[in-house]
């Protein structure tokens, strides 16, 4: 470390770090670089630090993925099992199998690698999701951050199959059972499905090569992609600055908040050490993917509750509850029953990845922040990141859906069907809803400006009239309340010109200014009070 | 934390003088609603108080004091258990002395050195805030004119406009080389022919049963239960045993003849024993979740069901057409033989499948 | 033998070494008993016969019909053997107390006698599979392994992995086997209750049936190891994907507040 103290300048050197360091910098300009770094100013707050577990869990990843590399034989040809594990003694098995058997029971420490690897799987996608949200809800999204978005999205992506390709390779029943699903959804695919299939399998399924090549995108491609994307997305988040809340002294010139030298060197690397010690405590008393209850993949074998692991399960709950659509014409078949929910999938997940871009133009918003939206200051995107969480969660339903048939003794085929009408229903629904509880709380907002908080004491006036005394906000939470900026929506221009004559609008403005409407006309937004109404009130007799 | 609990009251003469040009932006005193600029820094007890910092430099210390115990005994108990101890711990059940114990020692000594960094930074760190300005990353007019003067000057020294053949040259063997890359892929796979469309079964081949190995015999086979078989020859130790046993699983019941509304179906079974294909159509799941009091059989991936007495059409989910049904009828030793291969594809549809 | 030696100092050791000495002198007693068993065995037999019919007059008739024969409330047991009724009067299926979707396990009502009586004369009906006696369905001396191989190829699309159950159409379900007496789980197979099929011995040997039973007691989750922790009732991803939220990012987000949280300022007094 490079601290100065006083014993070692005593000699009249200079310190170790200090000579390194300068070394170092004619060579590669450290000074220069940590000159506007050492003492970034990062604002505080809990949201802004689901990233940091992103990045944390990854790193995870990373260390206990390489350990576990110089265990795995990622090979399918086969063994007779003869190891410690009973139940499945003399059973012939994928070398890919009997090494992640022999990494859970004969190498020491092994288990606890694997399951703290399979754990920090679950949260790193966990956590880019909720990640996800608070960007979204918060408007984090806009100018200038619109590409950084989309880095982050894309790492959510990547992550999803990553997990996938990794958890197919134990080569057990349960990711088998999953990698012929990945077979069955790939024949699905018009006029070139049946080649893809051979040349993903290198042959029939499920052949002899599907670990080795699953092993090489998981450990080798998508990771690699993944560290390049994750290392610009952190660039561009130190270039752009932190985003902050509203607050005294927070404009949209500047960033509030701590030094990255000392106080988030300690408090984001001491996060690392957390969330790294809290997954090893779960992975250490919670068992995760016991692949030697499932047994070794055969494809005439299966297991009822086969699912995917969660970041897959939406994609299931389409799977599950499509109708069984085939068409059969020209001596040729259109798989529609797989292919539909197959093309829905990444559907569903560009949908959030382009809203930015698509607000953007609906609201004709050309303008840089860097304070972040109170939810309910938006109510028509809020709603509709609602929507699309809860159609996210209808379709984890019907991925589970005979898991919620067995625990809460229900009918499978009625939560298919649940999930079938909710799929339109329930988005649609939690839109109106959320909308109208954004709107009610922007009322709120506006009564506790112009009358203040209720203080909850009742009073009595000499006159024997009882009031609830309301306490005046301070100038910084009627700041807060009132910062948002509430843009006008966009006017296509009038119907007709100044003689009467009818212009013409281009439709695509036509829509553009209707939806407009809908995210600030009059049902979109309260509008906040303004100073005369302020002081019309406060002027006059205080209180309620 | 402790030191935050009943004693934060500190005269106030022990607080230092207001330090700091803080303030920021001023607020406009005619404006209610106006940003009142940065607040006054104010100070933790421990930034007045040394016996409270020298607490919180305690549990600092404490703490990181911890995760060292933490690794010395993950190495103990790394050496002391042997791997495939096994101890009872309620609630965890019958677990892996091993693992809970690295897992917890691990634990301990990560959140050590996390907690003590975090406690440290919160309690005796400057929690000073300081405000940054922001510029845009944008470049402005004189730069972004100086940067197209630049690439306007050096494609013109390129002659990339003026020399079109070159330009389009190069862009056609931009395009090309890619082709290289694609085709060396060629040998991912065979091509699928018509590989998809047989499986093992061939007229006369026996029906051996998954159980026991042997051939089954009609009068094996009762009303009410299931029986998975697969063609004569085929040994899980062959090379291709997988692929094979992918297409061929049979899944072997016997339905009372007068039960069967298919005409086909019964046609095609043995004196009411049907065998249908054990691999779903809809993405190829080993479909066998018989029940024998309505004849349904669901697939346990995706919930499709079949109705095996009517010729195991979907009556629910998503798979898109029945289960192919094998001919069968008995040999001259009183075996169960298939009559030919299935007339259809098995599994998942494709797009050849027609 | 090192697992014996472990466990001699268990507390139910001496229960154990109790009940096998009692086990070893009925056994030797019935080995060696004089020969007039086979008449007092007749006898014995028509007696059961006569009280089993007795009980059933009583509990079943109402929905199996006066003599067996079966009604629109419950099918005929003509032919169903003591095999089923062992299992459906053992396991507290039968009698039942409610229509629907299936009939669950329950309390069971009747004692191990009664059961024996009302399957003798549920047997005296007509032939059927029988009562399996102990060495059959003792997993003592079977291969695990090949049982897990059966269990995957015929029991674990219903019954999930380990056996933990799992739902089948229209709210019926495949119940867990875990904790259920070997004798049940063979007579299950025997006789295939409600929607399960039947593996008959001609199809699934007496011994195969042996391996899956003695398989199922190597994966019992409440007796056998678990190496990696809490086993979230194995049943696979989806509580893997629950204890991830709850637990993980829950506790997670709840350091990060406390990391991001104010310390608390000195108060002017």
């Amino acid at each position: 470390m490079s601290t100065t103290t006083e014993g070692s300048t005593r000699r009249g050197k200079k310190p170790v770090g200090q000579r390194a360091a300068e070394w170092t910098d004619p060579r590669l300009g450290l000074y220069k670089l940590a000159k506007s770094n050492l003492r970034k100013i990062f604002p505080d707050h809990w949201s802004f630090m689901l990233g940091e577990i992103c990045l944390y869990s990854f790193i995870i990843l990373i260390l206990t993925g390489v350990y576990l590399t110089l265990f795995f034989h990622p090979s399918m040809n086969e063994v007779v099992y003869h190891g410690p594990y009973a139940p499945l003694q003399g059973v012939r098995m994928s070398e890919a199998y009997a090494s992640t058997l022999h990494i859970s029971f004969e190498v020491r420490g092994g288990l606890l690698i694997r399951q703290i690897h399979h754990w920090a799987a679950l949260i790193f996608i966990a956590a880019m999701l909720v990640h996800m949200m608070r960007v979204f809800f918060t408007g984090g999204f806009r100018k200038p951050r619109e590409i950084n978005w989309l880095f982050g999205w894309t790492l959510l992506f990547l992550g999803m199959f990553t997990g996938f390709t990794g958890y197919s390779l134990p080569d057990d029943l349960l990711s088998g059972t999953g990698i012929r699903f990945a077979d069955g959804a790939v024949l699905a695919t018009p006029v070139v499905g049946s080649y893809l299939s051979f040349f993903l399998f290198g042959g029939e399924f499920p052949g002899h090569d599907i670990v080795a090549r699953f092993y090489s995108i998981h450990i080798l491609l998508l990771p690699g992609l993944m560290a390049g994307l994750l290392t610009a997305h952190l660039i561009l988040v130190f270039y752009h600055k932190h985003t902050q809340f509203p607050g005294a002294g927070k404009t949209e010139k500047n960033v509030v908040g701590m030094p990255l030298l000392p106080i988030y060197a300690a408090k984001a690397g001491g996060f690392f050490f957390l969330v790294f010690g809290v997954i090893a405590a779960i992975a250490a008393t919670v068992s995760i993917n016991p692949i030697w209850t499932m047994g070794p993949y055969r494809p005439d074998q299966v297991s009822t509750g086969a699912q995917p692991d969660w970041y897959m399960g939406f994609s299931e709950g389409l799977i599950r509850v499509m109708p069984g659509w085939e068409i059969n014409a020209w001596g040729h078949t259109l798989v529609l029953g797989v292919f539909i929910p197959l093309m829905i999938f990444p559907v569903v997940l560009a949908a959030i990845a382009v809203y930015p871009f698509i607000e953007a133009w609906v609201t004709g918003d050309k303008g840089e922040h860097h304070i972040l939206d109170r939810p309910r200051n938006r109510p028509v995107r809020t709603g509709l990141g609602m929507a699309w969480l809860s159609l996210y969660f209808v379709l984890l339903i019907g991925g589970g859906n005979d898991l919620w048939a067995t625990h809460f003794h229900l009918s499978l085929n009625w939560i298919t069907w649940f999930v079938r009408i909710g799929f339109f229903v329930v988005p649609v629904l939690t839109f109106l809803v959320t909308k109208r509880i954004c709107l009610g709380l922007q009322r709120r907002d506006r009564d506790k400006v112009l009358h203040g908080r209720e203080t909850g004491i009742i009073k009595r006036l000499p006159h024997g009239e009882y009031i609830e005394v309301h306490e005046p906000l301070s100038q910084e939470q009627r700041h807060v309340l009132t910062a948002h900026v509430q843009p006008e929506p966009i006017d296509p221009g009038p119907e007709v010109d100044e003689n009467g004559v009818e212009r013409k609008i281009n439709p695509v403005s036509k829509v553009r200014a209707k939806l407009s409407r809908g995210f600030y006309g009059e049902n979109g937004q309260i509008a906040k009070p303004t100073v005369e109404e302020y002081e019309e009130i406060t002027s006059g007799h205080g209180h309620h | 934390m402790s030191e935050t609990g009943s004693h934060n009251d500190v005269p106030e003469q022990n607080l230092p003088s207001e330090h700091g040009a803080h303030g920021g932006d001023v607020a406009v005193p005619d404006d209610p609603f106006a940003n009142p600029g940065h607040p006054p820094h104010e100070f933790r007890r421990q930034d007045i108080d040394e016996r409270a910092a020298k607490h919180s430099e305690r549990v600092t210390a404490g703490l990181f004091g911890l995760s060292m115990l933490g690794t010395i005994a993950f190495i103990a108990c790394f050496v002391i258990f042997p791997v495939d101890k096994i101890v009872f711990i309620f609630p965890f059940g019958n677990v892996s002395a091993l693992n809970f114990s690295l897992g917890l020692t691990l634990a301990v000594a990560l959140i050590g050195i996390g907690a003590g960094a975090v406690h440290w930074a919160r309690t005796l760190m400057s929690d000073e805030e300081f405000s940054d300005d922001r510029h845009s990353a944008g470049a402005d007019d004189a730069l972004r004119e100086n940067v197209e003067q630049q690439w306007i000057q050096g494609a013109k020294e390129s002659g990339f406009g003026r020399r079109k053949l070159i330009r389009n040259t190069m862009f056609g063997a931009l395009t090309l080389v890619p082709l290289a890359g694609v085709v060396i892929l060629r040998d991912l796979g065979p091509l699928p022919e018509d590989k998809l469309r047989h499986t093992l079964w061939s007229k006369g081949k026996v029906l051996i049963n998954q159980n026991t190995n042997k051939p089954l015999r009609p009068e094996d086979v009762v009303v009410g239960s299931l029986t998975f078989a697969m063609p004569e020859g085929l040994e899980e130790s062959q090379e291709d045993f997988q692929e094979q046993i992918a297409k061929a699983a049979l899944m072997i019941i016997r339905i009372k003849p007068e039960d069967i509304k298919d005409k086909r179906e019964r046609d095609w079974a043995h004196q009411g024993i049907v065998a249908f294909s054990k691999i779903c159509t809809h993405v190829g799941c080993p479909i066998s979740l018989y029940e024998q009091q309505t004849h349904h059989v669901l697939c346990p991936c995706h919930q499709s069901t079949f109705d095996l007495a009517d010729g195991a059409r979907v009556i629910f989910g998503p798979a898109g057409h029945a289960l192919p049904q094998l001919r069968i009828s008995v040999n001259d030793e009183g075996n169960l033989v298939a009559l030919g291969d299935f007339e259809e594809p098995v599994g998942p549809a494709f797009w050849e499948r027609g | 033998m090192k697992k014996l030696s472990a466990r001699r100092r268990h507390p139910l050791a001496a229960l154990v070494v109790l009940l096998l000495a009692l086990a070893v002198t009925g056994g030797l007693y019935a080995a060696l008993a004089p020969a007039p068993k086979a008449q007092a065995d007749d006898s014995a037999q028509s007696l059961a016969i006569e009280q089993g019919k007795k009980l059933y007059s009583v509990g079943c008739a109402s929905c199996h019909g006066t003599s067996g024969q079966g009604s629109s409330d419950g099918p005929s047991l003509v032919g169903v053997g003591s095999a089923a009724v062992d299992f459906q009067v053992g396991t507290g299926r039968m009698p039942a107390q409610q229509p629907g979707a299936q009939i669950p396990k329950k309390k069971v009502i009747y004692d191990q006698a009664e059961i024996d009586q009302l399957a003798a004369y549920i047997a005296s009906l007509g032939p059927g599979p029988a009562v399996p006696t102990k060495d059959q369905y003792s997993p003592t001396g079977a291969d695990a392994g090949k049982g897990g191989e059966l269990f995957r190829t015929n029991c674990a699309q219903c019954h999930n992995f380990v056996g933990k159950g799992g739902a089948l159409t229209n709210g019926k379900y495949a119940p867990t086997l875990q904790g259920v007496a070997p004798k049940h789980i063979y007579e299950a197979m025997l006789t295939g209750p409600q929607s399960m099929p039947s593996f008959p011995d001609s199809t699934m040997p007496q011994d195969t049936k042996a391996d899956i039973i003695a398989y199922l007691k190597e994966v019992d989750s409440s007796t056998s190891k678990n190496p990696g922790g809490l086993s979230l009732g194995s049943i696979g991803p989806v509580s893997e994907g629950l204890v991830a939220w709850v637990f993980g990012l829950g506790l997670l987000l709840g350091i990060a507040t406390w990391i991001a949280a104010r310390t608390t300022k000195a108060k002017k007094s």
